[in-house]
């Protein structure tokens, strides 16, 4: 026992260990997983790498089609289609996304013939780069469905309520009076001013997205970070969980750093 | 009717949709503006001037709509054209210019590419001159030419209101509507903007419609004005007339509230009351509850829009009674 | 100054009739409202309603499909599925309603604190806040779910403690407003000290938009509980909705016993559902700035 102690370096007084702690991160070392005794380094970069491999397409995937569905049902407010789109996309929000992911799975696997769950077929070898591809595809097929179908919501609500407000500024009224025509007037002059706080929103949705993931890579048996926080929680794995979670909140923070880079771009009132 | 009208607004009704029933915005407006002569339209705020602006260039917001009237612009009637047509004739032909320009620019786009927006949109200007007519508008409107790449927000109110009254005038319109035009601006500035205005009405030889409630920038710059009251028109003539001789009670006391300069009365006068609701029933003259003249047929019958001399009109039984005062 | 008793209860009964006459009028907030009335009745009348208990083994006659004797089919140990949804209420909604009244006190107080003091307090509130909203939710309740032990209490006081920011920020929003209201700077010109101006001017005002939000609260509360007693975080001998769909996915019989995923989603999707909508439509009505959905 005393072994094990000295090995984990847990013999020292508490803020010894965390200040070593500190050190070895920024040096890149973990420390060590108490469930696979293997750095916890190597285990948390790659297990990003397979969420991010979800999460990236997800969301550019959600934010597309949140927006030309918030377009749609703001330019047609009140009518049967915009109250079918939005009734449906409330329902969507509604519905816990493992849920979701569960009626995925139980569909996909019977309807369509899709794999249970995992990242790769094991069985395929390394030489054939088009099947693995397509093997790939098949597995991430219905986890990224998961995700869009659980983020796009919040998006087309909120696009759908920015375009309304925009569509009743005054600048609006100017533009039509200028004689711009439909389309112009909805893309240079509704959207581009509609589409600011949606850059807002997609910064404030990351850690909402990473709750999805952990949600989609438990039900997907998905190799990602959530499924690695999830599992060193349960069995008490304190260095993977402090690097898993340190992983994740580096990549949150640089997430919304680079949309607080981005925001002045598209809004010239806002000074860089 | 005069062969120098080139709008005539005829019978125009514009009522807004409320949870209490229809808002009467305007009921029964008729106008005619001429070539190259300045008209006011004045009132009080809330009594459908903007409305009749927006009207006639069917630019009204989704809960308002046009319940009646014609307006005839070279004799077509507008009110029956498409969408399509209408973006044709908007700002090519007729251009307004909004209030309280703090919200009218759109604040992503520079003020260049909203000015050009309208040139290349109408085909006014080619693609590579865009530049030198921008500059051209500015130093008319007194804007130096290098802020044309300027966003809105770094601009001020006042030039603002000259970047509105230069795009306005961008695709040489025949006719400008300006709503309000110094509102919000302070009076050295509001000043300098009139004197704008003025001189490039004669300059271009527009028509220009000047809505307004101040009574003073009416008698500076227009050659005719329309006196609007709880969405009808009360008063209108040549601008001499009707100040020199106002025959209806409205226009008689919103003259007599002006201070002037040599008068010695330390009082303000002012028309006791205030606007009636336009969304519940009306008295036939809708001016009745606040009139000095009122007697019980103005509560019955409409007073007709009859002519009391030559290019003066007004909409009142008593009128006769209002000139001898 | 004290009014009569009978007339306080009258402009009370008046301003409940004027309520429920504005609210009315949206029907989507009647819908929600019919909604909640529904699963609130399943709740409190859930011995009379389900027709076995629902930890009665059938030893025959595990992972069944539905038929007339188990409505909703049967899981893998033989227990009656449709009993256990409709005793999965009673958990799902006193978790949701508890976990939402934490979250919202808290976020009440931090909201008021930081609209009424001094800028300093506003900006550490403000510090808190963000570092809250950044890091993902669920992970921090996971970790102080699994950290506190697996009962439903810990899965409460999870959710509770990181469920605030949202209500902080429209109390503080709120309160920043109220307090530039004139009749506050005459209150206190006549004396007032900070907690009655806090308690009798500022808590009336800041109330309404509390009751909206927490609607709102309590719709993402039933959300978090069903994923973290979904994770396993919660009491296993405890149903609710979360914990009935943990089960299903451990059995590993998802893929052939739909009956047992669909009941408890779509409870718990229905009750999301109705405080949403329900929750909109109060926000229309006492947050004055909000633009109709």
């Amino acid at each position: 026992m005393e072994n094990l102690e000295a090995q984990f370096g847990l013999n020292q007084p508490l803020w010894v260990q965390y200040i070593i702690y500190l050190k070895n991160t920024v040096t890149g070392n973990f420390g060590i997983s108490y469930q696979t005794r293997t750095p916890v380094g190597d285990m948390v970069f790659p297990a990003l790498m397979n969420t991010l491999i979800l999460l990236l397409p997800a969301t550019a995937i959600s934010i597309a089609v949140g927006i030309g569905i918030g377009m749609i049902a703001a330019w047609r407010r009140g009518t049967k289609e915009e109250v079918a789109m939005s009734g449906t996309t409330l329902v969507l929000y509604c519905m816990p996304t493992f849920w979701l992911g569960l009626l995925l799975l139980v569909m996909g696997v019977l309807y369509l013939g899709l794999p249970v769950g995992g990242m790769f077929t094991i069985s395929f070898g390394p030489e054939n780069a088009f099947a693995r591809f397509s093997d790939l595809l098949q597995h991430m097929a219905l986890p990224l469905a998961t995700l869009v179908l659980g983020l796009v919501g919040q998006y087309v609500l909120v696009m759908k309520g920015s375009l309304l407000d925009v569509l009743t500024e005054d600048y609006m009224v100017t533009a039509r009076a200028k004689g711009i025509r439909r389309r112009k007037l909805m893309w240079d002059h509704g959207f581009r001013n509609a589409v600011l706080p949606m850059v807002t929103l997609m910064a404030l949705n990351i850690g909402l997205s990473f709750g999805g993931a952990i949600q989609t890579e438990t039900i997907f048996s998905w190799p990602g970070i959530g499924l690695l926080t999830y599992r060193a929680i349960l069995s008490r794995d304190y260095p993977a969980l402090q690097g898993a979670f340190l992983v994740i909140a580096v990549a949150v923070i640089l997430a919304n750093l680079i949309a607080d880079l981005l925001y002045p771009f598209l809004d010239p009132r806002v000074v860089a | 009717m005069n062969a120098n009208e080139i709008l005539q607004v005829d019978g125009l009704k514009s009522y807004y949709r409320s949870p209490e029933g229809h808002l009467k915005a305007v009921d029964g407006v008729s106008f005619a503006i001429e070539k190259k002569q300045v008209m006011g339209l004045v009132g009080e705020s809330g009594c459908g001037k903007t409305t009749v602006a927006l009207s006639m260039m069917k630019l009204l917001p989704t809960s308002a709509e046009i319940m009646g009237g014609r307006v005839l612009f070279h004799g077509e009637d507008l009110l029956k054209k498409t969408e399509d047509e209408m973006a044709n004739i908007r700002w090519r032909k007729i251009s307004i210019i909004f209030q309280g320009a703090l919200n009218s620019l759109n604040p992503v786009l520079s003020v260049r590419e909203q000015i050009a927006e309208a040139m290349l949109a109408h085909k006014t200007v080619r693609a590579d001159s865009v530049d030198e007519a921008i500059d051209r508008l500015f130093n008319a409107v007194r804007l130096d030419p290098n802020r044309k790449n300027n966003y809105p927000h770094e601009l001020s109110g006042g030039m603002k209101q000259r970047v509105m009254i230069a795009m306005a005038l961008a695709c040489n319109p025949e006719i400008v509507i300006a709503d309000e035009p110094t509102t919000a601006l302070d009076v050295i500035v509001q000043r300098r903007v009139l004197e704008l205005i003025r001189s490039l009405c004669k300059e271009l030889e527009l028509a220009v419609v000047l809505i307004t409630h101040d009574l003073s920038v009416v008698a500076e710059l227009c050659d005719k004005v329309a006196i609007m009251y709880a969405g009808k028109i009360v008063e209108s003539g040549e601008i001499y007339n009707v100040f020199e001789s106002p025959k209806h009670p409205y226009t008689q006391g919103l003259l007599r509230s002006l201070p002037k300069m040599k008068e010695k009365k330390t009082e303000i006068s002012y028309i006791p009351g205030s606007v009636p609701d336009l969304t519940g029933t009306l008295p036939a003259c809708r001016f009745y509850s606040r009139c000095p003249y009122a007697q019980k047929i103005c509560a019955e019958k409409e007073p007709p829009f009859e002519v009391v001399s030559p290019g003066h009109q007004t909409a009142c039984h008593f009128w006769k009674e209002v000139e001898q005062s | 100054m004290a009014e009569s008793k009978n007339s306080r209860i009258f402009t009370h009964l008046e301003s409940l009739r004027k309520f429920w006459k504005a609210y009315k009028r949206s029907r989507t907030g009647l819908i929600g409202a019919g909604i909640l009335a529904a699963f609130i009745a399943m709740a409190l009348l859930a011995p009379y309603l389900a027709p076995y208990s629902p930890s009665r083994i059938f030893l025959t006659e595990e992972l069944q499909p539905p038929s007339w004797k188990h409505l909703f089919g049967t899981n893998e140990s033989g227990q009656d599925l449709f009993s256990q949804v409709i005793y999965g209420s009673q958990a799902s909604l006193i978790v949701g309603f508890a976990a939402s009244l934490i979250a919202s006190s808290i976020g009440t107080v931090l909201g008021i604190t930081a609209g009424y003091f001094s800028r300093i307090v506003r900006n550490l509130i403000l510090r808190v806040t963000d570092f809250f909203i950044v890091i993902p939710s669920l992970v921090l309740m996971i970790v102080l779910a699994s950290v506190l032990g697996p009962t439903l209490s810990s899965v409460i006081l999870a959710i509770g403690l990181v469920g605030w920011t949202g209500t902080a920020r429209v109390v503080m929003a709120q309160t920043l407003s109220v307090k530039e209201l004139p009749f506050i700077e005459a209150s206190k010109s006549a004396g007032a000290g900070n907690s009655y101006v806090l308690r009798n001017h500022i808590l009336p005002n800041v109330m309404p938009v509390v009751f909206a939000q927490t609607v709102l609260v309590i719709a993402n509360a039933i959300l978090y509980e069903a994923v973290l007693t979904f994770l396993g975080l919660g009491n296993p001998s405890q149903i609710t909705w979360g914990q009935i769909l943990e089960f299903a996915f451990n059995s590993g019989a998802i893929t052939t016993a739909w009956w047992y995923v669909l009941p408890p989603g779509l409870s718990i999707m229905l009750v999301v559902l109705g405080f949403s909508l329900t929750g909109y439509s109060l926000d229309e009505i006492f947050n004055p700035r909000v633009r109709k959905i």
